[in-house]
């Protein structure tokens, strides 16, 4: 393969693919911050269940966190993409709704990636909120501090600087599991790719370039993430 | 609820089951060697060698393993004239080891960044002990630094070990008969994906699940300093890892 | 965990409502779905929108009976369950109407026919065996006397077919043992495998292979040996609906009489697929 041809390929000109892979980018980076972000409402919630919940919300939560770390995400995809609409059709039965209820892909696909990282974001706030000295806590309730007050001033303070750098993973494995959604045609970076492979028959360019963009977007958000934790700890004494 | 179409799907979705347990084996097993390897060198060598390898391991860890298998399958099968003249090209031609190479080297490089944070937790003190007995570097490696690191990486190479699992049903894609392939191979029949995928899903949660299991005891067995002893177990409540 | 099920309840709540809605509309917009990735029936441009022969098609179709359209792209393999839990309205992804597929879905009159070959490298024994013509798989005497001409000729060869189609159900039938079947995803990617080497042939759709062979890098390969209708194949290319949308369907059908009728489907098959698939009035 010559230059030339690599150039016009991923070019910006009419015929080259370059707008379709950086929007396809886009579409990646915007997938997997919303199902971090809708992830930690569940992961939040589950961490609660398994650290002060009844013996049925732990149930309940321990179960959540082994089977959707336990299989595989291209499984929970297809399920969602596939269960999500007949459970939604059902539930609009009932309420009296006609039809099928679809659930968008852009949805599906949030949702998926969500309850992924939800599953394993249980386990990082469980782990930070253990790490919140025992002391703290007690100081807090000796000077009479309210419950949501404290929780503000506290704890979530102390919470998200131990959670940073397993949110950090988490944030990385979502990246990379959003490419799991080209299988239900939601267009992202890998499924933009393909397609790219498919019609120009050049595969090796094509996923080169996706390998390419994904290691930028790693690089930039693992700098990003690295800042974070530092002025996190700005108030830390190093040992 | 039909049961007997659950029973029979469950059935045949065993029968992929070696094929999984192959992919998933041979791939730690040599992905295992080389991640040792790669992180003593990553450890100790000079910078000219660290940094390729650096690079090396953030390609692997920084790209998704669909990418991953895409780029060493239909990306370099368009090298056929050079593969076949390397003499290479009947390792590419087969889905089977394209598959494996892929896992490999994707479990090598984040196996490496475990077990270098394996080594990096060894304490001084230990090394420099060893080093006023008169180890050789060949002895201390294997009598305390490996043993030390192995042990203090394990629970999160045990969660490497999961994710390869789950990592295998990626082989569909490229025409593997896997239990995520011959589930897609019934629902071609039947259209009936979702009873389908539930199967497929209870059997690599009941894969996982050993795996977990067989981890936590190893861990157990590997740790009794870590444990109270028996007395004052009553009594101390064992703190849970975070 | 209690306010999991909750919020999860609402939100689902919140989503049937609005697309429940749109649901209740139906007869004046739909979706159909198309797969994408079988050039030139249907493909996907630069721009992520599908394009080809049944995409004009679908157009020019929705235009005849006044039917708001929006074109989606699903995978192959998820095309029917994914209809059938309601993502779309219409399959229009050169879906063969067999009888298996009739015990799920329902189906158009057939808009296209087109027979499946094998394509295989120009030097290859079934290629030069100058085998060819037309069976009908109905008329069994004829088709298993022209099968068991090719069998010899292909023997263990690994030959490359798109899974869950009616063509893996033909080789399944009548080539299991013989060759060695491989099952891909999509056409695009056998077609990559062909040129790698990784597959000795392929068998498809006779359209689809020509206009595969027709790039330089098949230079080498060619369709040979009969094309085969009927039987496995059913009775050609239809637009599936779920059993329920009977009503959508006639519309369909009654359309599809008038393209065939004024030949626009004759217009738009030799546009994008260089011959004539246009069935029988």
């Amino acid at each position: 393969m010559d230059l030339p041809a690599f150039v016009s390929l991923l070019g910006f000109s009419e015929k080259g693919w370059g707008p379709a892979l950086l929007t396809a980018a886009g579409m990646t980076v915007l997938l997997s911050a919303s199902g971090v972000v809708l992830g930690a409402l569940f992961g939040g919630l589950a961490a609660f269940a398994r650290l002060k919940g009844g013996r049925l919300a732990r149930g309940t939560a321990d179960a959540y966190c082994t089977l959707f770390r336990g299989v595989p995400d291209l499984l929970t995809i297809y399920l969602l993409y596939f269960g999500g609409s007949s459970l939604l059709t059902a539930v609009g039965r009932f309420f009296g709704a006609q039809g099928f209820v679809g659930l968008p892909t852009f949805a599906t696909g949030v949702l998926a990636l969500a309850i992924i990282s939800g599953a394993y974001q249980a386990e990082v706030y469980r782990g930070a909120f253990l790490a919140i000295p025992a002391g703290q806590i007690e100081a807090a309730r000796a000077l009479a501090m309210p419950g949501p007050l404290m929780l503000r001033r506290i704890i979530l303070p102390q919470l998200l600087r131990y959670a940073i750098p397993g949110l950090g993973n988490v944030w990385q494995l979502i990246l990379k599991d959003s490419a799991l959604l080209s299988v239900i045609g939601l267009v992202e970076l890998m499924r933009q790719s393909q397609i790219g492979a498919g019609s120009t028959r050049q595969p090796f360019v094509f996923y080169i370039a996706a390998a390419v963009l994904y290691l930028v977007i790693t690089f930039i958000s693992g700098a990003l993430i690295r800042r974070a934790e530092k002025r996190s700890l700005r108030g830390v004494r190093r040992a | 609820m039909d049961i007997a179409f659950f029973q029979d799907v469950f059935l045949r979705l065993l029968g992929g089951v070696p094929l999984t347990l192959q992919l998933a084996g041979i791939s730690l097993s040599i992905g295992f060697v080389l991640a040792v390897v790669l992180a003593i060198a990553l450890h100790n060598a000079s910078p000219l060698v660290v940094l390729p390898l650096r690079g090396y391991v953030a390609l692997f860890r920084g790209t998704p393993l669909l990418v991953q298998i895409f780029l060493i399958y239909y990306g370099l099968g368009q090298f056929r004239p050079s593969l076949q003249a390397m003499g290479v090209w009947w390792l590419f031609r087969e889905p089977y080891w394209c598959v494996i190479l892929a896992l490999t080297l994707n479990t090598a490089a984040y196996g490496a960044e475990i077990l270098r944070g394996g080594l990096q937790s060894v304490p001084a003190g230990q090394i420099e002990a060893a080093l006023a007995c008169g180890m050789s570097r060949g002895l201390l490696y294997r009598r305390i630094v490996l043993p030390l690191a192995f042990r203090q990486a394990l629970p999160a190479y045990g969660n490497e070990i999961i994710l390869m699992v789950k990592g295998t049903s990626l082989a569909s894609i490229v025409t593997l008969l896997e239990v995520t392939g011959i589930a897609h191979q019934i629902i071609s029949q039947t259209y009936r994906a979702i009873e389908v995928f539930i199967c497929a899903g209870a059997i690599y949660l009941i894969l996982n699940f050993a795996i977990t299991r067989a981890l936590a005891w190893l861990e157990h067995r590997l740790s009794p300093h870590l444990r109270p002893p028996p007395a004052a177990r009553s009594a101390t409540q064992k703190g849970e890892a975070a | 965990m209690r306010h999991i099920f909750k919020w999860l309840a609402a939100s689902a709540l919140s989503l049937a409502a609005v697309t429940g809605a749109q649901a209740q509309t139906a007869p004046k917009a739909i979706t159909i779905a198309t797969e994408g990735a079988y050039a030139p029936w249907n493909f996907t441009g630069p721009d992520g929108k599908a394009a080809g022969f049944e995409v004009d098609l679908a157009k020019d179709l929705c235009a005849r009976m006044k039917i708001e359209c929006t074109i989606v792209i699903q995978d192959w393999d998820g095309l029917i369950p994914a209809l059938t839990v309601g993502k779309f309205d219409v399959i229009m992804a050169s879906m063969f109407i067999t009888d298996k597929r009739l015990e799920v879905i329902d189906f158009s009159r057939p808009y296209a026919i087109d027979p499946s070959s094998f394509a295989v490298a120009k030097t290859s024994a079934l290629a030069k065996s100058g085998l060819g013509g037309k069976f009908d798989l109905n008329k069994e005497g004829e088709a298993q006397a022209s099968i068991d001409k090719i069998k010899p000729l292909v023997k263990g060869q690994t030959i490359g077919v798109q899974a869950a189609t009616t063509n893996q159900q033909f080789l399944k039938k009548y080539f299991d043992g013989v060759v060695d079947i491989r099952e891909y995803k999509t056409t695009e990617q056998h077609d990559l495998d062909l040129a790698a080497g990784r597959v000795d042939g392929l068998f498809a759709q006779q359209t689809s292979l020509a206009a595969t062979l027709a790039k330089p890098e098949y230079a080498e390969f060619e369709i040979a040996g009969p094309g085969f209708l009927g039987g496995v194949f059913g009775r050609g290319t239809g637009a599936g609906f779920r059993k329920t949308d009977t009503a959508l369907r006639d519309q369909f059908n009654a359309a599809i009489g008038e393209a065939i009728a004024d030949g626009t489907i004759k217009r738009l098959s030799e546009q994008w697929l260089k011959s004539d698939v246009t069935p029988p009035q």
